[in-house]
């Protein structure tokens, strides 16, 4: 709900990590107090600070108002954009009373807030062939396709390339490699497209990438740090129900049945059975499937996962032996559900730009999609 | 040392487009960029693009609207150029990959806009302005075998060889510091306009005027930079932009009595006059005691008028612009806006191909002037004019290319100048002001008094405090000493650019004795076809620019409209 804006000045602390490299030493930390309305942003925080203080603390910044993308940043250790910020809401996440700031991570720092997203994000950009691939013969007026899909692929036409997802993208911390959320996004906006002439090719090289689709871990990291609702990690689910449902892609990194083997063992047991779930990923629902040569080479090499796994007290001996359940009525719930979703004669998918509802007084955007979408205005279904 | 058939400087709309064009052209290309090309200021234009797609409109309305627009002082040879040529450009962009919202047919959708007779701007929700810049980058990525891309490197100045012909620039890669001269058969300036000489505005900060005053230096003319374009409905605090969208849409003006005031002055267009119309109106209601807001300095924009559904799916930015930088749900309640400062009509002075005078000068989007928007631009008809004159001048310079060999030319001494130009800025003695001082001053300056109204005495005392501050501005202190992304050091740059910008813009505003588009002066309150149906244009003297702004006079190309009283 809206705040109020009428709040005189505060003061508020700005603990900035700086980074000079030309000077041959480490990053430090360096402390500005400036004095603005509580609602004002992080950005002009920094700004005061350079204009009053010290004119060398670097930025990117330009348009002050969430559309350029240029100033994507750290604010208490979560990504965002500096000028969609609030000085209060970052006051209020603050650990000990000062706001701290740090460049973006996932990339090399230049000089103090300004990293090197050419060496990481353009490079990723680029992988996906990011432009259309136009169904031919280009007709003389606009192509002619439906209001809905595109208003669908504007979602991520709406990414402003700010880096915030990148930043925090758990799984290329791991995996640098992984071509990650804001380039998949990206990837989504021609797959979704109807006026793109390859939608299989794009799925197939992005599924059989082993830094393609299925490397996601679905931290959801992306979706809290997107500023524009761009959703990265929905868009990349949806990338692989349409290569697995649409063009049965199976992939050889086994991610399409590693999926499905998750959803399969969810559907009959309520909760994951993680002994079974690499077998279950090579072999199918089938007891013979599980001697798979794969799925034994794959079993050895997570030995040690289970075996620490085991010295924690995650995994017990019988746990690993026998299927458990959650308790019977709460498994039919959890049954029902899959039933409600695969009874439906077209999958849903979200859209933050298709909103729900007409009038103030009907009752929220339709169910399916409010609990998955958090950023407003209201998400809503649509086929 | 760099050379190309054709060098852009700018990586906005206009510039991407000319690159693109260009390299269609079979010329080398390279596009040069202060910023990464998709932080480009275009990308903030919301509302959406004119063009006569439907089959029910013609490319004349489009042309006689913006005429009307302009308060006439628009050239309508070239106005007649951009919007028959409008239709085809929007397809293009279509069949580029454009995510043009659509009608029940599947048709490109169209939305109402001011000044417009009938229903004629594409729109991709109300993020129009980064689709196409997004969809121009897509396709610069795709050409990278022709069109080189030097992002985040810094202009500071342009080359011209012995015959005055402009043949490459010098610039500075803000991330390594290092100076370099690249050599060009063409230049193109399209590097936007000069907001940041206001405070506030909705441009970015990086909108600081470098092509007007880089141009300007060398000897080119600009013409019609009095005319300074605010946009009606901007966030009171910050200047934030609400998009003229929200208007098409069906929202109101109230002022604090709750009337729709534009009933007064566009009682058939109401809240959809052109800008300068609807701008003027608001200020009115403020001025004489009918404002809202604490210190009754607002007006009310009512979004909540238009269905819910529709807001959230077509303004779906401004409606978290409301939520994030004022605090309003604009599907719930008004909010509260004023006019800002948004647009300069003005520019470096070209042709229809985006030709300067100086041979081998090119200018085109909001940089130039050729001038379709003469006293006053329409809403969506600025992304045209980046499309269309970006193209163009890509086309024209990539052919003049092709007849001519690389200009051998001396580099050196003006490569040595300006990096000792930067040098002796770093190494300034901390006496005087901060950079960051004079800014503020400069642009409250000209928000003060060449604003929506001017008169002489206001004129001319912001003259004199520009002539301080540009004293001001060549002594101004910084911090930063490093090389590696100094832009502490290019700010002080952009500072005289600025100044060079409001000095020509008020120097023309006391020129123009009269009130045309968006220019109102309460001491001449009348439009004077007599006397001032005429360009003015703004030349720096070439005695080493002592003799300051030089004025002269070109005419307004009538073609087919004669001008008439404006009635919205």
């Amino acid at each position: 709900m809206a705040e109020a804006h009428d709040r005189p000045p505060e003061q508020f602390t700005l603990r900035m990590r700086r980074y000079d490299p030309e000077s041959g030493s480490a990053p430090y930390w360096d402390e500005h107090t400036v004095e603005l309305e509580p609602h004002r942003s992080v950005l002009e925080g920094i700004l005061q600070a350079r204009d009053r203080f010290d004119g060398s603390i670097g930025i990117r910044c330009s348009c002050r108002q969430a559309i350029c993308g240029s100033c994507g940043i750290r604010v208490n250790g979560e990504p965002a954009l500096a000028c969609h910020t609030h000085l209060d809401a970052a006051l209020a996440s603050a650990n000990d009373g000062v706001i701290e700031i740090e460049p973006m991570g996932n990339m090399p720092v230049i000089k103090d807030l300004i990293v090197d997203m050419d060496a990481v994000h353009w490079k990723k950009i680029q992988r996906v062939t990011p432009w259309l691939l136009a169904k031919q013969p280009v007709p003389e007026r606009e192509y002619l396709v439906s209001k809905e899909s595109m208003v669908d692929v504007t979602q991520t036409m709406a990414c402003i390339q700010c880096g915030a997802c990148v930043s925090d993208c758990l799984a290329m911390e791991v995996d640098p490699g992984f071509i990650g959320p804001a380039a998949l996004a990206k990837a989504y906006r021609f797959v979704g497209d109807p006026r793109d002439d390859q939608q299989f090719e794009r799925l197939n090289d992005l599924a059989q990438d082993p830094q393609g689709i299925f490397d996601c871990t679905h931290c959801f990291k992306c979706v809290e740090a997107c500023p524009k609702g761009v959703n990265p990690m929905g868009q990349i689910m949806r990338l692989r129900r349409i290569a697995t449902q649409d063009h049965h892609i199976v992939d050889q990194n086994n991610g399409e049945r590693h999926e499905a083997a998750f959803a399969s063992l969810i559907k009959n047991n309520g909760i994951l059975w993680e002994a079974e779930l690499i077998p279950r990923s090579y072999g199918g629902n089938s007891w013979f499937g599980k001697f798979a040569p794969a799925a034994g080479k794959e079993l050895m090499s997570s030995i040690p996962t289970a075996v620490r796994g085991l010295l924690r007290g995650k995994m017990t001996i019988p746990k690993i032996l026998k299927p458990h359940r959650i308790p019977k009525p709460d498994l039919g719930a959890v049954q029902a559900i899959y039933d409600k979703i695969e009874s439906r004669p077209e999958r849903y998918e979200l859209n933050l730009y298709i909103a729900g509802e007409d009038e103030p007084k009907e009752p929220a955007a339709v169910a399916t999609g409010a609990a998955e979408e958090s950023t407003s205005p209201e998400g809503s279904a649509n086929r | 040392m760099p050379a190309h058939d054709v060098l852009i400087i700018g990586a906005g709309l206009a510039g991407q487009r000319a690159a693109l064009a260009a390299a269609e052209e079979g010329a080398s290309v390279a596009i040069m960029s202060k910023v990464h090309p998709v932080r480009s200021h275009s990308v903030a234009a919301a509302g959406g693009i004119n063009a006569a797609i439907s089959v029910d409109d013609d490319w004349r309305s489009h042309a006689y609207d913006t005429v009307k627009g302009s308060d006439f002082l628009g050239d309508q040879d070239a106005i007649e150029v951009m919007c028959s040529e409008a239709p085809k450009e929007v397809m293009e962009l279509e069949h580029m990959g454009v995510t043009f919202h659509r009608n029940d047919k599947g048709e490109m959708d169209l939305r109402a806009f001011g000044g417009a007779s009938m229903k004629r701007t594409a729109y991709v929700a109300d993020i129009t302005g980064q689709a196409l810049l997004h969809v121009l980058y897509e396709q610069l990525l795709k050409h990278h075998e022709t069109v080189a891309r030097y992002e985040e490197w810094f202009t500071t100045s342009l080359l011209r060889d012995e015959h005055g012909n402009c043949c490459g620039a010098i610039a500075r890669d803000v991330r390594s510091g290092k100076m370099e001269a690249f050599t060009a058969k063409n230049v193109i300036l399209a590097c936007g306009g000069a907001g940041q000489a206001y405070k506030p505005t909705t441009n970015g900060l990086i909108v600081t005027g470098d092509g007007i005053s880089m141009a300007y230096r060398a000897g080119a003319p600009l013409m019609d930079m009095e005319m300074v374009q605010y946009h009606p409905t901007c966030l009171v605090e910050t200047g934030i932009l609400i998009t003229e969208g929200a208007r098409g849409e069906g929202a109101h003006l109230l002022n604090a009595n709750g009337e729709r005031f534009m009933e007064k002055s566009a009682p058939n267009k109401m809240e959809l006059a052109s800008r300068d119309v609807v701008s003027r109106a608001e200020q009115i209601e403020i001025n004489e005691g009918r404002g809202v807001g604490p210190d009754k300095a607002g007006i009310y924009l009512d979004i909540t008028v238009v269905p819910r559904k529709r807001t959230l799916e077509a303004l779906r930015e401004i409606v978290n612009l409301g939520k994030d930088f004022a605090g309003v749900d604009i599907t719930r309640e008004p909010i509260m806006i004023r006019p800002g400062q948004h647009y300069i009509m003005g520019g470096v002075k070209t042709d229809v191909d985006g030709r300067t005078p100086i041979d081998g000068l090119y200018a085109a989007g909001e940089v130039a002037c050729v001038s379709v928007h003469g006293g006053n631009r329409l809403g969506a008809n600025s992304l045209l004019d980046t499309l269309i004159f970006g193209r163009r001048s890509g086309e024209h310079a990539a052919k003049r290319a092709a007849s001519m060999g690389m200009p051998e030319v001396d580099v050196n001494a003006q490569l040595l100048e300006d990096a000792a130009r930067i040098d002796a800025i770093i190494k300034r003695p901390r006496d005087g002001r901060r950079v960051s001082e004079i800014k503020t001053e400069l642009g409250e300056t000209m928000n003060k008094y060449a604003a929506v109204f001017r008169d002489e005495a206001g004129l001319q005392g912001a003259l004199e405090t520009i002539h301080r501050l540009r004293e001001e501005a060549d002594k101004a202190w910084i911090d930063d000493r490093g090389t590696v992304f100094n832009q502490d050091v290019l700010g002080a740059i952009e500072l005289g650019y600025m100044v060079d910008c409001a000095e020509t813009t008020v120097v023309a505003a006391i020129e123009r004795k009269e009130s045309r588009g968006a220019q109102f002066r309460t001491d001449f309150p009348e439009r004077n076809d007599g006397e001032w149906l005429k360009h003015i244009d703004v030349t720096l003297t070439q005695d080493g620019g002592a003799g300051g702004p030089q004025i002269s006079y070109s005419p307004v190309t009538i073609t087919q409209w004669q001008p008439e009283e404006r009635k919205y």
